[in-house]
């Protein structure tokens, strides 16, 4: 940290419940080095205890505090202020596109967790752990012997969603972490996951707009591993066309939702 | 996802034309679109001047008279713009979907979109000149 001081103006976007949505500004005097999360904590901790927002662990693992900032999507705990203002200037922070908004900045990411959960990413709890039986999951191809790899490189975050161009018209589009998740669960030897990669709502929705890959915070890439999952698809139906397997299909679109 | 879900086809399409606070790849993204719906527009214009064609050949002729002149020949740099913007973005997306230049899919873009400015600046001094 720096002893430098600068004053900036945050516009926050502010909706709850039917009200329309509205910015409110907090002027704030900060050093450049710290991060915008710090920013909207202490408006919400010294001007506004009604603000509504994300936050868990300041070190950009929890995926949690996934924000539009000056239109950017970013993680604001690792975005240090000085990186997207200037002294004097404003900050303008938007919850996340492409999400439904619970309330002022938060957003409901349940949708992105449960497409998770459907291609093989499976939530790291107890109730899941029980749920589902770990001795019969399907191998991937890299992960054998590897209870869960959920989480071990997308943080789940949702920036990639909310920047994605086709997930913000196509409302069944599994979307950019989903389809890296189903990269790295692998299509082989798990049949949903294969038709989910494969279905018109997966990989060929994909339009290489390759804004996923530039708003990551954890160098997923998610960009690079639609394409090869494509590969990998087209691979995989090649192999069923000459070997003459008939895979039981399932409802994709019941599936994804 | 849900919000989404709310809104009308057509707002939803208008946001695939919105390059605020995206990268130069949403450019790339945005010019396939637009390129795609000038060569479809003008696909349908040209079997227009075909149709004129079946009217005999002095229609058609009186009809290429008409269209002799300096707007015509822009719009139709335009549409070798279009072409060549079109084509070869398209030849990155193909190839990045084959696993090739994924990497370096952003310098890609900007190399066949700068080839793609250079020669339709070639015709666009052919044809204003000839």
């Amino acid at each position: 940290m720096s002893t430098t001081k600068w004053n900036v103006t945050f516009k926050i976007f502010r909706k709850k419940g039917e009200e329309a949505p509205h910015y409110d500004d907090f002027k704030l005097e900060v050093d450049p080095d710290e991060y915008v999360l710090d920013g909207v904590e202490r408006i919400w901790a010294f001007h506004d205890r009604s603000l509504t927002y994300r936050h868990a662990c300041h070190h950009s693992t929890c995926g949690a505090c996934g924000m539009r900032v000056n239109g950017t999507e970013k993680l604001t705990c690792i975005t240090p202020i000085r990186d997207v203002t200037q002294d004097g200037g404003v900050i303008r922070v938007d919850p996340l596109r492409n999400f439904t908004l619970i309330s002022d900045l938060a957003v409901d990411m349940g949708t992105l967790y449960t497409r998770m959960d459907k291609v093989g990413q499976h939530s790291v709890n107890s109730d899941a752990k029980e749920a589902y039986q770990i001795e019969n999951r399907p191998a991937g191809p890299a992960e054998e012997g590897v209870d869960f790899i959920r989480l071990s490189d997308c943080i789940e975050c949702g920036l990639c969603i909310s920047a994605c161009p086709i997930s913000a018209s196509s409302p069944d589009y599994l979307g950019p972490a989903v389809l890296a998740g189903a990269h790295q669960h692998g299509i082989r030897g798990d049949e949903q996951v294969f038709r989910l990669a494969d279905s018109e709502d997966g990989v060929w929705r994909c339009h290489s707009a390759f804004e996923c890959t530039a708003v990551c915070p954890s160098f997923v890439d998610p960009g690079e591993r639609i394409m090869d999952l494509r590969r990998q698809v087209i691979a995989e139906q090649f192999r069923r066309l000459f070997s003459g397997s008939n895979a039981k299909k399932t409802n994709v679109m019941e599936a994804s939702k | 996802m849900s919000e989404v879900s709310n809104q009308s086809p057509v707002s939803r399409a208008l946001k695939w034309f919105d390059p605020r606070a995206h990268s130069i790849n949403m450019i790339g993204f945005i010019l396939n679109r637009i390129t795609a719906l000038g060569l479809t527009l003008y696909l349908f214009l040209h079997l227009f001047v075909l149709h004129q064609l079946a009217q005999g050949s002095a229609a058609y002729d009186g009809f290429l008279s008409m269209i002799h002149n300096p707007i015509f020949t822009f719009f139709e740099v335009l549409v070798v713009t279009a072409g060549f913007m079109h084509g070869l973005n398209g030849i990155r997306i193909a190839l990045n979907s084959f696993g090739v230049g994924i990497r370096s899919q952003k310098m890609l873009l900007i190399l066949l979109l700068g080839i793609a400015v250079l020669v339709s600046l070639a015709f666009a001094v052919h044809m204003f000149t000839v």
